[in-house]
């Protein structure tokens, strides 16, 4: 079933044209990474998943990017339901400089869940499904600048969970994480697909091939080659995907 | 010249300017102190002032600056904070955000006096409210602003982007995001600027004696007149009624400086060790 659809989808940036006719299927709980080298417009596109780009000046975007069938630029869309839905988890690992339990509930509370008992329900969910619950139950107080990198992103994506987002973007989750915490997060990309739609920017292609369903490649804006994670590895159809891909360039 | 010598060189001129800065500022503080502590009892600081500042104490100078520096932190704090916010996070930067900001600059860098001169035209006499606390703590508030503004808007584009984007990517507004978290993690920043400022309120003279007048009774509201302690201090000084007396204010002043300083020292590091 297809969560996320694309048609002939372009976005400039002022005169500049960042992506060029992207039609792209994201398949519901499956993994779909997208790679290609620096700058070809990896993150440029997952933020048009959410309309995240609504934000930078000079953007226009062309096209259509549809959620479960709807178009969410032409229609009137509910912005803070749709990027509610659609969570993103960032480069860097950003959790506020709050409390753990305080970043858990920051977006129930911004969305009027005021309830203690069903902020902590909501709390123990979310960490449970990152696998933190148990590390963290007893520390929920303390800062969660004091995690590890890694924790801090498991953090940052229960922070998503608990606002029950339907599609997580990752834009390069590891790429700030040492080898071992970067198989844990993989680890837990994997186990999240069985309920979340998961779309992850990758620069490692190795990361890609591992946890990847599909996968779509990228080159100066264009989506050169988009298919099952195996065939684009195995037998890619375009020479340039190839050289890529064998490291003849990126 | 060899990298070493220079280095040793540069490390001691460096180190002269930096004790030379010190000596100065701790030169003064202990002059003044010296002066003034001996004066400094209970009796100084309860009673009224008498015979024009000669005899008894300096009450109502304590009391006007309280009613001025409070008044004029809550009306500049709320308008310094929102200017920045709205800069910084409504409007994009473009020649209108510059302008702004090129005339809050200019408006730092205007003599004391001619805030008072304004004040005391507009508030005093346009809008009629007289020396009063009010005229002047208005005025006050109005030097302020370029300062608070300032550092509030440093502190605020130093909160990184992507605690925004979180915002958003959570479902939340741009407000949410901006009371919840941009301007939390900016507060030391803003504080800073807010206690900055507090000190310009303190030790200003100039524009006080224009519009919060002179009086020596001590203010009963915020619409009557009061002397601060700085322009008592200052009467004191100039007009040769006593100088035992003018460094026993100053005393005060120097202490309610170096006191706010350090509570908000204080109460800065616990904050930041909550929230970074
Ligand atoms: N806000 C912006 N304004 C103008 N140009 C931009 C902006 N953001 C990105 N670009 C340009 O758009 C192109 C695509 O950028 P994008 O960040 O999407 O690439 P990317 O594939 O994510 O790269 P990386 O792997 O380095 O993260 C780049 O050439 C970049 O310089
Ligand atoms: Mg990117």
């Amino acid at each position: 079933m297809v969560k996320i659809k694309t048609v002939n989808l372009n976005l400039f940036y002022g005169s500049f044209k960042a992506l060029s006719n992207i039609n792209l299927d994201v398949k519901k709980n499956q993994i779909t990474a997208f790679i290609g080298s620096s700058g070809c417009g990896k993150t440029s596109l997952l933020r048009c998943l959410n309309r995240m780009n609504d934000f930078i000046r000079g953007v226009k975007i062309e096209g259509e990017v549809l959620i479960d069938g709807k178009e969410i630029y032409k229609n009137v869309v509910d912005l803070t339901n749709l990027r509610r839905r659609i969570g993103m988890v960032f480069q860097r690992p950003n959790p506020f400089p709050l409390s753990i339990y305080d970043n858990v509930i920051y977006g129930p509370k911004v969305h009027g869940i005021n309830h203690q008992e069903n902020l902590m329900e909501i709390t123990k969910k979310a960490l449970s499904s990152v696998f933190l619950w148990r590390e963290l139950k007893n520390k929920l107080n303390d800062s969660a600048l004091d995690l590890s990198g890694e924790q801090q992103q498991r953090l940052c994506i229960a922070r998503l969970l608990a606002v029950h987002a339907e599609v997580l973007l990752m834009d390069e989750p590891c790429s700030t994480l040492d080898p071992i915490a970067t198989a844990k997060i993989e680890e837990l990309i994997m186990e999240l697909k069985k309920k979340y739609t998961i779309v992850i920017v990758s620069h490692n292609m190795q990361q890609a091939a591992r946890v990847s369903d599909y996968t779509g490649f990228f080159l100066l804006g264009e989506m050169v080659e988009f298919g099952k994670t195996e065939k684009i590895f195995t037998a890619p159809k375009d020479k340039r995907t190839e050289d890529y891909i064998t490291g003849k360039f990126g | 010249m060899n990298p070493k010598l220079s280095q040793i060189i540069a490390k001691i001129c460096l180190g002269l300017a930096m004790l030379f800065t010190i000596s100065i500022l701790i030169f003064i503080i202990i002059y003044i102190l010296f002066h003034g502590l001996p004066i400094l009892t209970y009796q100084f600081l309860s009673s009224p002032i008498q015979e024009m500042g000669k005899k008894g104490g300096i009450f109502p100078s304590i009391v006007s600056t309280l009613y001025l520096v409070i008044t004029s932190v809550v009306v500049a704090t709320p308008l310094g904070v929102g200017t920045a916010v709205y800069i910084t996070e409504y409007t994009k930067k473009n020649k209108i955000t510059d302008i702004i900001q090129f005339g809050s600059d200019c408006l730092a860098g205007i003599p004391s006096i001619i805030y008072g001169l304004f004040g005391f035209t507009f508030f005093v006499i346009f809008l009629g409210m007289g020396w009063s606390i009010l005229s002047g703590s208005l005025t006050l508030a109005i030097m302020m602003l370029p300062t608070i503004i300032r550092t509030s808007e440093q502190a605020i584009r130093s909160v990184p982007q992507s605690y925004r984007d979180v915002t958003y990517s959570l479902g939340g507004s741009k407000w949410q995001g901006i009371k919840n978290i941009v301007i939390p993690k900016a507060l030391p920043g803003i504080l800073t600027g807010v206690i900055l400022s507090m000190g310009r309120a303190l030790s200003e003279t100039a524009a006080l004696i224009f519009t919060a007048g002179m009086s020596i009774r001590t203010p009963t509201s915020i619409f009557s007149s009061g002397r601060s302690m700085a322009v008592h201090f200052y009467t004191l000084a100039r007009e040769g009624l006593s100088l035992p007396m003018a460094y026993g204010t100053a005393s005060v002043l120097i202490i309610s400086i170096l006191f706010i300083n350090f509570i908000s020292y204080i109460l800065m590091n616990q904050y930041l060790k909550k929230y970074s």
